[in-house]
């Protein structure tokens, strides 16, 4: 088979790869193409894991380490086995902050930061550039193959120039499909059908050469275990913490991979695709894996010692004359390649662009965000830019590597650089508390070690790291030494780096976190990507401010198209019922709108775009208050509504009581009303009658002055009970000053009782004191205390119904408080007429004997409140009984 | 009678498809155990177990774990619905 006519076909291959990527970007703009988005084409192209390091490497992995090879895909298995833990949050994450890249995951949960999306970006490349160059050089080194066949050798020339012209097709490809549009969701129709279209190729490629070799070179899969069993790698010596750890770095890189990220996030269209590729793809995984072991078996030995065992996959249909086999086979290996590239290329430029050069190119604007000219051609441009920049990188880095070493190595070495980010992926999915200097700092370190100990050296000794450096330390510290850190050596080098970079990595940014304090906005990102199944609305970014609604869309229209601009602003305008396209700048629109753009140059930038519109706009004290979890937000509103209906029954219930209380008053008043009108009524009537008789001429001298008399004391009577109704309203409406002052008991008892008019001489009434009890003094107010005590001790010489009335006054002194009781020899008051006595106008007797309105207890209680006292009648002391309680000193 | 004897519970679909979640949650942890085995057969074992044997083992675990994610995938996705549509449950117990 000529060498040309294998050229040519590859050239057929790739002019089929265009036309179809070109068929379904046209169906899907005219939205004609149903199957684009379905669930196959994604599981598909999630298979872009699967590069040449699968196609060509993994046969040359199993012959050197034997089953080993296949830990590069239990990996994967799990995690997507395992979606539901870890793949399905940060889909919906991709899809609620639409995000371009990991770089713009990483950078837009860590507050938009434009540093750490630059970090991440660069760690990207630096991990990308040496795959893209194992898959230029596999590409070739396959060409090499097929034109060694045909009888030209290949020389270091040769094989460049291939490599070149690889790259330059890889960029036009990539081009004209990965930068067709600054699509918002940043979805490529055509490349990812054109995906999975060469993973169908590679997965029948690899699967033909394996039936060839068990069924067409062996007899059968008898055969071939038996052939296993006795070739070199039959014993089974796996190292577990190398089969452990590569399953572990496989299943991180497959979530890390800046092209994985792309066709398993961005690319995503919903979630059941991925519930789906739950477990087709780990079926697509295990049919790649299957024949890997047999072939290499095989090849070992079929093919002559030394020859490549990566290229097992080509050379074995060769020897057995199976030249369209091998042909197949190279479009496999072809397809593996390419597919890689291309997406790892769309990738790396997105996040170049909108990380690296769109900042740089906007703030060397003088204008900031209202730049003139039209943005969009910018970003392309940007993007074109990056692709190709990576591609030269990749190139270059295969030219001065000058391929040769075994390509799987290259690949574990990119796997645990693009492993760094793994810390900081899980952190913004799912610990709240993780900051921006936390994720800096972990990633920083992690790119150190990971450089120092694994990448560095894997250029080959005295190639950056001399081996002195290698044996004993730089600058002679041993424990830097690249392969035994802090001096504990012995291990296997990239368990070694992986170990180290990983386990540093995770505790810096642990620590970092904790240490650090996030800003507003960081608070806000973590917030809804943690919980970004509970609210899917969001917080708000932006308060409203000035900015004019015109300027946003000036700026919209640049970056979205001015159709695409148009629409969502008349769409949102529409939706605040306004007609037109300018719709109010509410904090809503504003976050609706940076979503909008960053999908197209990434949420930082988005965010800075404008965020220079609205100088004004920060974040609310609301908006971090939004922040507090949905269910503690539940639970406080619910605690909320508790409190209230407690606070409302309590509140129904004092309004019950105040009712029964008004309604008992209204009576109350009622009855002191007709009280008073009866006990006015009764002296006026007889001041009228007499005054009436005095006004009869007939009447004598003697009879007048009688008359003038009785009128005299009728008249103060009403003053006495006017006097004692005004004195009694003083008190109940604490209209009184008090004049407290020290003054000693037995003082007080005795102005009281020479006030009540009882003679010392006991005559009428006998009042038994005990002087020595009495020798206390208080703080009071002594009038209107002795007001009390004579009330008592009048009442006493007026009811008590004895033939020889005798009142006790027995003093105790309580601590803090005196007490003093006046017991009478009387009959006592009946049970029934013990609780009316301090009621106004309660009088037991006829109320002409008593010559007041009985009004006295009721202003005597009153009294006692006021001095912080009381006064009560006692029961069950064989006569009338009263305590008055009153404190020794001033509570105040 | 057969209602009578059922216990009363609420919602017994969407229970039945948590408890799935749950078990399509526990796969990957069981399968990570299960590809750990082979680690266990080092030393010099009588039934001497060879690479072809690890192979068998990898391969039958790989393909139970693919089937079984496949078991689990519908009938825990009942209905429909993409990440921007909101499935709340994702906790409730």
């Amino acid at each position: 088979m000529s060498f040309n006519l294998l050229i040519f076909v590859a050239l057929l291959y790739a002019a089929l790869l265009f036309v179809v990527a070109f068929i379904a970007d046209q169906r899907a703009k005219l939205g004609r193409a149903r199957w684009l988005g379905s669930p196959a084409i994604y599981t598909l192209s999630l298979s872009i894991y699967c590069t040449a390091w699968t196609f060509y490497g993994a046969v040359g992995n199993a012959a050197r380490n034997g089953l080993e090879f296949v830990t590069i895909y239990l990996g994967p298995t799990l995690v997507m086995v395992g979606w539901w833990w870890f793949l399905r949050k940060l889909v919906w994450v991709g899809r609620a902050q639409r995000v371009t890249s990991i770089a713009d995951l990483i950078s837009s949960r860590f507050g938009k930061s434009t540093p750490l999306g630059v970090l991440v970006t660069v760690i990207a490349i630096i991990a990308a550039t040496p795959y893209i160059a194992l898959q230029l050089q596999s590409v070739v080194q396959s060409l090499a193959v097929f034109a060694d066949s045909s009888g030209e050798a290949w020389g270091n020339s040769d094989l460049n120039r291939a490599a070149l012209w690889v790259s330059i097709g890889l960029a036009l490809f990539t081009i004209l499909f990965g930068t067709r549009n600054l699509d918002a969701n940043e979805k490529h129709h055509g490349i990812v059908t054109a995906i999975a279209l060469e993973a169908i190729v590679k997965l029948c490629a690899l699967v033909a050469v394996g039936v060839f070799v068990v069924w067409g070179m062996t007899g059968g899969v008898r055969d071939t275990l038996a052939l296993i069993d006795a070739s070199p790698i039959s014993e089974w010596e796996q190292s577990g913490g190398r089969w452990a750890g590569l399953i572990f770095v496989s299943a991180a890189a497959f979530v890390c991979l800046p092209r994985m990220f792309q066709v398993m996030v961005v690319e995503n269209e919903q979630e059941s695709h991925l519930a789906t590729a739950s477990w087709a793809f780990p079926l697509y995984l295990l049919a790649m894996s299957l024949f890997v072991l047999p072939i290499a078996v095989v090849g070992l030995e079929v093919m002559p010692e030394g020859s490549n065992p990566d290229l097992f996959v080509l050379t074995l249909p060769l020897s057995a004359s199976q030249e369209g086999l091998a042909v197949f086979s190279f479009l496999g290996g072809f397809s593996s390649a390419t597919s890689m590239v291309i997406v790892a290329t769309i990738a790396l430029a997105t996040m170049v662009s909108n990380h690296i050069v769109v900042p740089i190119w906007l703030s060397s604007q003088r204008e900031g965000a209202l730049m003139s000219g039209d943005v969009r051609s910018v970003v392309i441009g940007a993007r074109r830019f990056s692709i190709v920049a990576v591609l030269v990188l990749g190139y270059l880095y295969f030219r001065t590597s000058g391929g040769g070493s075994a390509l799987a190595a290259i690949g574990l070495v990119s796997f645990t650089g693009a492993i760094q980010v793994l810390p900081a992926i899980i952190g913004a999915l799912f610990w709240r508390g993780a900051t921006r200097v936390g994720a800096s700092a972990g990633l920083t370190v992690g790119l150190a070690i990971w450089a120092w100990t694994l990448f560095l050296p894997s250029f080959g000794p005295n190639a950056i790291i001399t081996e002195s450096v290698m044996a004993s330390g730089p600058f002679g510290i041993e424990w830097l030494r690249p392969q035994a850190l802090f001096g504990i050596g012995g291990q296997d080098p990239l368990l070694h780096a992986v170990f180290w970079s990983m386990s540093l990595n995770a505790l810096i940014f642990v620590i970092g976190s904790v240490f650090s304090f996030p800003t507003p906005l960081e608070r806000l990102q973590g917030a809804q990507f943690v919980n970004v199944f509970e609210n899917t609305g969001g917080a708000r970014n932006w308060t409203p401010s000035a900015a004019a609604s015109e300027d946003l869309l000036i700026m919209s229209q640049r970056l979205l198209g001015a159709t695409e601009a148009q629409k969502v602003f008349q769409q949102a305008a529409e939706k605040q019922g306004k007609t037109g396209y300018l719709p109010d700048v509410t904090p809503e629109f504003i976050q609706q709108l940076e979503r909008e753009l960053a999908g197209s140059v990434g949420a930082a930038t988005a965010h800075a775009m404008i965020g220079q519109l609205l100088p004004g706009a920060s974040i609310s004290v609301e908006d971090l208050m939004a922040v507090a979890d949905e269910a503690a937000q539940i639970m406080e509103y619910s605690s909320r509504l508790e409190a209230k209906s407690r606070e409302q029954e309590r509140t129904a219930r004092q309004l019950r009581q105040a009712n029964e209380k008004l309604t008992a008053l209204s009576v109350q008043k009622d009855a002191f009303l007709s009280q008073i009108s009866h006990e006015l009524r009764t002296p006026m009537t007889s001041i009228r009658a007499f005054s009436e008789i005095l006004q009869d001429e007939n009447a004598d001298d003697a009879q007048r002055i009688r008359y003038a008399g009785i009128i005299h004391n009728e008249t103060m009577r009403l003053t006495r009970l006017l006097d004692d109704l005004l004195d009694l309203s003083f008190l109940e409406n604490g209209q009184v000053v008090l004049n407290k002052r020290r003054i000693s008991l037995r003082k007080l008892l005795n102005q009281a009782i020479s006030s009540a008019g009882i003679n010392a001489d006991g005559a009428g009434l006998k009042i038994n004191r005990t002087p020595q009890d009495e020798d206390v003094s208080l703080t009071t107010d002594p009038d209107r205390l002795s007001q009390v005590f004579i009330n008592l001790i009048s009442n006493a010489a007026k009811y008590c119904g004895a033939d020889a009335p005798e009142l006790s006054s027995i003093v105790r002194n309580l601590g803090a408080d005196l007490q003093i009781d006046f017991v009478d020899n009387g009959e006592g008051i009946s049970v029934e007429n013990q609780t009316m006595i301090f009621e106004k106008f309660s009088r037991l007797t006829d109320h002409r004997k008593a010559g007041g309105a009985g009004l006295g207890l009721a202003i005597c209680r009153e009294i006692m409140q006021r001095l912080d006292g009381s006064v009560s009648y006692l029961p069950g002391q064989g006569g009338a009984a009263f305590r008055v309680t009153v404190p020794l000193s001033d509570p105040e | 009678m057969a209602d009578k004897k059922a216990p009363i519970f609420l919602a017994r679909k969407s229970y039945q498809r948590r408890r799935l979640r749950d078990a399509s949650r526990v796969l990957p942890i069981a399968g990570g155990i299960a590809f750990m085995i082979p680690l266990m057969w080092h030393g010099d074992d009588v039934t001497e177990r060879g690479t072809s044997d690890a192979m068998m083992f990898v391969f039958g675990v790989w393909i139970v774990l693919v089937l079984l994610a496949a078991l689990l995938v519908r009938p825990t996705r009942e209905e429909d619905e993409g990440p921007t549509g909101g499935e709340k449950e994702q906790d409730v117990l």
